[in-house]
């Protein structure tokens, strides 16, 4: 039997723990979910969807919205009745933190961003694993009794599995020292980074923007394409650009239909952010730079001078 | 206030990964070597605090000979002492590491007020060596925070979640893990330089615990070039880069 932590927030599941429902059915055919909190029982006919029969629902009158350690101590409680093969969450920041918290206070290994597992015997596993932002895989065996993984967004498609899920309500076992740390409040984002994940369209600029003013004619392109402005870590260091609009390993990763790269010589990390692209258009003084590799066409040429003629057609076209 | 900041020391990686010839290992032979943005936001946030409330900023390394290179480069930006825990390599089982760091926080004796790190390491993202250590310590921790204000004993940290914030409090002394964005790091000057080469390094035997995580081995995903078609230059290419923009449908 495995058992999924389910992230969600006020009832609203993070849509990434059904790709990890998924790959634990994969291993599997018992998956139970545990939810805690107030609203969560709303989760169970979509964990129901995905193949899972029963949802441990955990509350207690002093859990009022997401408390990472009580999440923990729900998913503890419930490991140790019915004691599973493994237990698995999302690599969202809840869904880490919660298997973290498990993994200290069980003294337990804890494998992350993993796109592949294989459970090879009662008390080993093998998994792939990605380092470097997934330039990078690991393979690597885990000596544990109960393995205690995260899985990679999008390794694993979500599945369904029509079906009814029975909920079994239990009361979380909390002491103060679980309460301290929890949601007190949420404010809304700064306007500038909304969109840029799920953009169609990222235009995105790098140290060859040379500075802020440039970064004019890049809002000007992705308002003509319907898209969002991205930028390099070179251009949010300098503070040409807020960091949310960061793409790569340490910033946001897109996968939009067309990534514009204007002057990003393509380190592995600025990579790490947009290889999901389907299509990369890279405009660069430097034909050899390593962005070309990653790239479908190639402008070789100046963009601050490349952009106002883009710009120009761009517009036309639009109207035409 | 007294303020530790865990960093780690990271290959430079470049444009391309190359392996040793086991496939164990990355290359570093030809590489430079960094810290994480992360840990970079870690080490400027404490300096800022150290600033508006005085004390002192420790960091805490656990890896091999060279680690003094990224030690000195974040004492030149205001940390003022450093704690080298040494271990043949900076990749070790995370579970093992935490401990270790653990061990010398505890065994250096300082009442650290905060306690800062990266929320995830840049070549392994673990993601739980914050969490093992508040537990280890015993302190309440927050993680992958990128805003945090300090006031009355009380650090108030938020989260970017999608397009919003959420908001926690911890009451000091805590463990904070951090992430890029946070702040903009800034860069070192010259007098910080020249004071960064007296500030004192410590350096510790590190006792690790066996793996529970047992290399197999790497691989590089092969991601064949794409074989980028040229547009050309100026006017000429403007008009391909319209065509192709039509062609694909995000321009009509
Ligand atoms: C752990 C770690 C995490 C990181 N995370 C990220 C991350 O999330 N995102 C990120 O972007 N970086 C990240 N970095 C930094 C990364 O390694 C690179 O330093 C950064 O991506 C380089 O930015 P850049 O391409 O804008 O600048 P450069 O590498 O300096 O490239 C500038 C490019 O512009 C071209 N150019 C110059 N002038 C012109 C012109 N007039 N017209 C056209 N082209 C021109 C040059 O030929 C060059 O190719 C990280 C680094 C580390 C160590
Ligand atoms: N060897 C190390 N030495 C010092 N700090 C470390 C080390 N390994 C991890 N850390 C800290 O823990 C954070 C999270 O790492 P991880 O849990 O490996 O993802 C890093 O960003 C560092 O701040």
């Amino acid at each position: 039997m495995i058992i999924v932590y389910v992230d969600h927030d006020r009832g609203e599941i993070d849509p990434l723990s059904f790709q990890v429902v998924s790959a634990a059915r994969t291993l599997d055919d018992d998956v139970q979910a545990v939810v805690v909190g107030p609203n969560a029982e709303k989760c169970a006919d979509e964990l129901g969807n995905f193949g899972v029969r029963t949802v441990h629902h955990g509350t207690h009158d002093r859990i009022a919205d997401y408390t990472p350690l009580a999440s923990a101590r729900a998913v503890l409680d419930v490991m140790d009745r019915l004691t599973p093969r493994a237990v698995f969450a999302a690599g969202t920041p809840r869904g880490s933190e919660v298997l973290a918290h498990i993994a200290a206070i069980r003294d337990l290994p804890l494998v992350t961003e993993c796109s592949a597992i294989e459970l090879t015997g009662p008390d080993t596993a093998e998994v792939t694993r990605a380092r470097w932002g997934g330039n990078l895989l690991e393979r690597s065996k885990v000596s544990a009794q109960v393995l205690l993984a995260t899985i990679q967004a999008h390794a694993f498609a979500a599945t369904e599995d029509p079906g009814a899920a029975q909920i079994e309500a239990f009361d979380v076992p909390v002491t103060d020292a679980d309460l301290v740390v929890g949601i007190v409040d949420r404010t809304g984002a700064q306007a500038s980074g909304v969109g840029l994940a799920e953009a169609k369209v990222v235009v995105s600029g790098g140290r060859g923007m040379d500075g802020p003013e440039a970064f004019a004619m890049l809002e000007e392109l992705a308002d003509i394409l319907g898209g969002a402005v991205g930028c390099s870590r070179v251009v949010t260091s300098a503070g040409w650009r807020p960091h949310a609009e960061q793409v790569g390993q340490t910033g946001t990763k897109v996968a939009p239909e067309l990534y514009l790269a204007f002057g990003i010589s393509g380190a592995t990390q600025h990579i790490a952010g947009c290889k999901s692209a389907k299509t990369l258009i890279a405009v660069n003084t430097d034909a050899q730079a390593p962005i070309m590799t990653h790239a479908d066409y190639a402008v070789v040429d100046n963009l601050h001078t490349l952009l106002p003629a883009l710009i120009e057609k761009a517009r036309a076209a639009k109207g035409a | 206030m007294e303020i530790c900041v865990c960093i780690k020391r990271y290959p430079s990686l470049g444009s391309a990964i190359v392996l040793t010839e086991d496939g164990m290992a990355i290359d570093t032979d030809k590489l430079g070597f960094t810290l994480s943005p992360h840990e970079e936001c870690a080490v400027e946030a404490a300096v800022q605090l150290k600033e508006e409330h005085g004390g002192t900023v420790t960091l805490v390394t656990l890896g091999p000979e060279g680690v003094e290179e990224q030690i000195r480069e974040q004492f030149a930006i205001g940390a003022d002492r450093a704690i080298w825990v040494r271990s043949e390599t900076t990749d070790v089982d995370p579970q093992a590491a935490a401990a270790a760091l653990g061990d010398a926080i505890e065994a250096d004796g300082t009442a650290f007020d905060l306690i800062l790190l990266g929320s995830e390491s840049a070549d392994n993202a673990n993601a739980q060596t914050g969490v093992r250590l508040a537990h280890r310590l015993g302190r309440p921790v927050a993680t992958a925070v990128k805003g945090m204000t300090i006031a009355d004993g009380t650090a108030t940290v938020e989260r970017a979640v999608g397009t919003m914030r959420e908001v926690y409090t911890v009451p000091l002394p805590a463990v904070v893990t951090v992430k890029d964005g946070l702040n903009i790091p800034r860069y070192p000057s010259v007098p910080g330089r020249i004071k960064a080469r007296k500030k004192p390094i410590e350096e510790v035997a590190g006792n690790l615990a066996d793996p529970r995580i047992e290399l197999i081995g790497l691989t590089v995903p092969v991601r064949e070039s794409k074989g980028a078609q040229d547009l050309g230059a100026g006017d000429e290419a403007a008009d391909a880069l319209v065509d192709v923009m039509k062609q694909i449908g995000v321009l009509s």
